[in-house]
């Protein structure tokens, strides 16, 4: 039998990849490690060796193709004694062999089902349920998005990734302020282990773009102490969950040294990097911080979910006099928004974005809750739910008027976040528009979380654990009393 | 009890050379020693102003004045008077929360500092950081910290700005014995032997981390060979003779300033008072206090040496005594009489 050779996964949550370079040809010999391609992954070029010998009997992608899926066929490999006549005809089709797919089909309305695309290789992008999602939620919901009132109208936009809307606005700010510096794990050399940095290093040189050892405890207080002394360090966490180890600079000194020197000297700092799960990385990986920073006063919290945002708001970071930490999501890296086309595109700290308007009720959401929301609302429309969709943006300092101003016309109230449930930004919420809204209420605020479980590694479990459409669905029928 | 022997480092830097850190060491001591009459008066003011600064703090504290933690620096004085000596405008000192005699040595007003201790509106904080938290831009003193270590690597990145800025600055960042068994110590002296960044590490050897002492903290009690791995080098210095750590200083920070990276300099000195207020010091005897009151105290080295050389009268160190009374107790009067800060202030300085 012939051998499929197939797209390969080569990062967590890659999908799909361009096929840059054949570095074989039809009927060359291959012995398993050879190099038979390159794949540009949006992280990085990769190369592909082979694992079986044989020779190559058919090229099925052609060098150069984009967005070719993860499984799809790529090539034929024909073992010994056999022909390119072994090969069925029907083999050239660019179609990917799909493992899951006759996996039962589970209901994501049910968080029950736990029956899923087990052996799926990479969590989907929130963007693009999965073959075997909700087959009611449209894969891409179209949403007229409400125009961020501080884009001026008319402004031409861009398809950008979030990933080069955070490059650009460091960009930016690191040819605007000599000052500002950034300093983290692989952010130079290699240009970012999540490629955010890439090109840095070739545009401002090593003394502005520094790798650090794997040292977080220590550089996170280095750069705390170099922004103490009036430079603007940018702090990259290679994700948030090693962030941990250097949390107590983050919080005790960066945090807290403007308020114990009565105003002498603080700390214009900026801690960045992925927060949140990523895809099938296991507990230790998978954790939404915050919750946990927003508690804190003294530090701003920032969680965008648009690219537009992510650029506006880490110009913003920047140049704030203050410790920021601005929490990003890998999922969302790769995806595109439009962002404006202007010369300096800096957003307010601390103000909500209505997404969308609407008038039964409210969906506050962040980062990439905001996915589950978009799409949520998408299904409700089909039932005559209007939703409002605010993305808070700032966790803090929260905008809670634009909230209430919302549940004032709505009367109803959904939060969305893919963190823990217990203290959460969401029963933060809750408890506030209790406090400060009662009156407006005509149900009790839900809020649709993470599950209060460590992150599992099993891909039916680690779909389980986290918020999914259905259940946002659901919580908004419930305040609807629907 | 294996405690380091003062004795037989008094008046001399001891190289601090091991055979696992071939050729990072050449400090042979070679600096004089010998101070001039100006340099012995002006130590002598500035270790008796942090002497009878202190003593009046633990005073107040007594007295239901000064609340919470209250870490008093009384016998390592020459220390930070000796460092002070020998750094140069724009060097940048930090340090942890026993910190009342870095401040007074760096410049800091007995007054801003006395009120801050009180939780006074003219204190160096407003009232809003005490004993532990304490700052000035203007002189250079970037805290004041009060977890144990953290102050390393913050100081590290002090030299970092340095070295960004391109300055010949120097970073010089205390910590105690304690803090050197943390672990961000050595990621700080990773990063700065990497960077070869400016800074003077100093280990404020008193022999107790509250009241475990060395010998029972610690697998290597040589703490200027803590740098070795890192190719660090470092010095003994007898941190109770101010002339001693007077010439460890300008050495080291020469070492710094042109270039060469970091450097350790354990200070071995005492501390005779608890660790903080609260401290009944049962861990070390009352002997052991008194042999290093009586016979290495570093304010009464220099009155020696004033009078042996003749170069102060008894009569005239009495004046200065007097005049260092007189700042403390006016420090200690504006202390108890400034107000408490307005409480507009509790929501200030969170965010600027």
């Amino acid at each position: 039998m012939p051998i499929d050779i197939l797209m390969p996964a080569l990062s967590p949550t890659m999908e799909e990849g361009t096929l840059s370079k054949w570095l074989k040809n039809e009927g060359d010999k291959v012995t398993s490690g050879d190099v038979i391609a390159e794949i540009e992954t949006d992280k990085a070029t990769m190369e592909v060796e082979a694992v079986d010998e044989g020779v190559i009997g058919k090229l099925l992608v052609a060098a150069g193709t984009e967005n070719v899926k993860v499984n799809t066929k790529i090539a034929i490999l024909l073992t010994e004694g056999e022909t390119a006549d072994s090969m069925s005809s029907g083999e050239t089709a660019e179609k990917p062999a799909t493992p899951a797919a006759d996996a039962p089909k589970a209901d994501a309305d049910t968080p029950a089902a736990t029956s899923d695309a087990a052996g799926g290789k990479a969590r989907q992008s929130a963007d693009e349920p999965s073959a075997a999602a909700d087959s009611k939620v449209p894969a891409q919901p179209k949403m007229e998005v409400l125009a961020d009132p501080d884009i001026p109208a008319g402004t031409e936009m861009v398809m950008t990734t979030v990933r080069e809307a955070l490059r650009d606005a460091m960009a930016e700010e690191m040819r605007r302020d000599e000052n500002v510096f950034v300093m983290g794990e692989e952010v130079a050399e290699y240009q970012g282990a999540y490629k955010i940095t890439q090109g840095l290093l070739q545009e401002f040189g090593a003394r502005r773009v520094v790798d650090t050892p794997i040292t977080e405890h220590g550089f996170a207080g280095v750069g705390v102490g170099a922004a103490m002394s009036g430079l603007k360090p940018i702090v990259e966490f290679m994700t948030f969950n090693f962030a941990m180890q250097a949390i107590d600079q983050i919080i005790n000194s960066a945090a807290k040294t403007l308020y114990m020197s009565g105003g002498q000297m603080g700390a214009p700092i900026v801690f960045r990097g992925p927060n949140g799960a990523a895809a099938r990385v296991g507990a230790q990986h998978s954790q939404d911080f915050s919750a946990w920073y927003s508690q804190i006063p003294g530090l701003k919290v920032v969680m965008p979910y648009t690219a537009a945002d992510a650029k506006g708001l880490l110009k913003a970071a920047i140049r704030d006099p203050n410790p920021v930490v601005f929490l990003e999501n890998e999922i969302l890296y790769g995806q595109s928004f439009e962002v404006p086309k202007l010369d300096d595109f800096v957003l307010p700290i601390g103000k909500a974005r209505i997404h969308k308007t609407g008038k039964d009720v409210t969906i506050v959401s962040f980062g990439i809750g905001m996915t589950y929301a978009v799409k949520a609302i998408a299904e409700l429309e089909k039932e005559g739910i209007d939703v409002e969709l605010i993305d808070l943006r700032t966790i803090r300092p929260m905008d809670l008027p634009t909230v209430i101003e919302s549940v004032k016309k709505t009367g109803r109230l959904v939060t969305v976040e893919e963190g823990y449930p217990q203290n959460s930004v969401g029963t933060e919420i809750a408890t506030r528009v209790m406090q400060q809204a009662f009156d407006y209420l005509d149900a009790p605020v839900l809020t649709v979380a993470g599950k209060d479980v460590p992150m599992p590694y099993a891909a039916n479990l680690e779909k389980l654990a986290l918020p999914n459409v259905g259940e946002v669905v659901q919580a908004v029928k419930t305040v609807c009393y629907k | 009890m294996a405690l380091p022997n003062l004795a037989s480092a008094s008046g001399r830097k001891t190289a601090a050379k091991s055979a696992n850190r071939p050729g990072s060491n050449d400090f042979t001591g070679r600096n004089s020693l010998d101070f001039n009459k100006d340099e012995d008066l002006h130590a002598y003011r500035e270790m008796l102003l942090i002497r009878r600064f202190e003593e009046k703090a633990g005073q107040l504290y007594g007295m239901g004045f000064i609340g919470g933690f209250c870490h008093l620096y009384i016998g390592q004085e020459a220390v930070v008077v000796g460092m002070q000596m020998s750094q140069k405008d724009g060097d940048q000192v930090i340090t942890a929360y026993r910190d009342h005699g870095h401040m007074l040595a760096a410049g800091m007003s007995a007054r801003g500092v006395m009120a801050e201790l009180t939780g006074r509106r003219g204190g160096y904080s407003k009232g809003k950081g005490g004993s532990m938290h304490m700052f000035s831009k203007e002189k250079n003193f970037y805290g004041g910290h009060g977890i144990v270590g953290a102050q390393v690597s913050l100081g590290t990145g002090l030299a970092f700005a340095n070295k960004y800025r391109g300055n010949d600055n120097v970073s010089v960042a205390y910590f105690g014995d304690g803090a050197a068994n943390q672990g961000q110590v050595y990621e700080s002296f990773n990063m700065a032997a990497l960077w070869k960044l400016p800074i003077v590490y100093i280990v404020e050897n008193n022999r107790y981390a509250m009241g475990t002492s060395t010998s029972r903290a610690t697998a290597q009690s040589n703490y200027s060979l803590r740098g070795s791995g890192f190719g660090i080098p470092g010095m003994q210095v007898d941190g109770m003779d101010v002339r001693a750590v007077k010439a460890a200083a300008d050495e080291a920070l020469e070492h710094c300033r042109t270039g060469n990276g970091p450097i350790i300099l354990e200070m071995l000195t005492y501390r005779y008072r608890g660790h903080s207020m609260s401290d009944p010091a049962k861990y070390r005897s009352k002997d052991e206090v008194q042999k290093m009151r009586s016979e290495h105290d570093p304010i009464e080295q220099v009155r020696k040496r004033l009078l042996d050389k003749g170069w102060a009268s008894e009569d005239e160190l009495k004046g200065i005594d007097k005049d260092i009374r007189d700042i403390v107790s006016d420090s200690s009067d504006f202390a108890q009489a400034d107000p408490e800060p307005d409480v507009s202030e509790l929501y200030t300085d969170i965010l600027l």
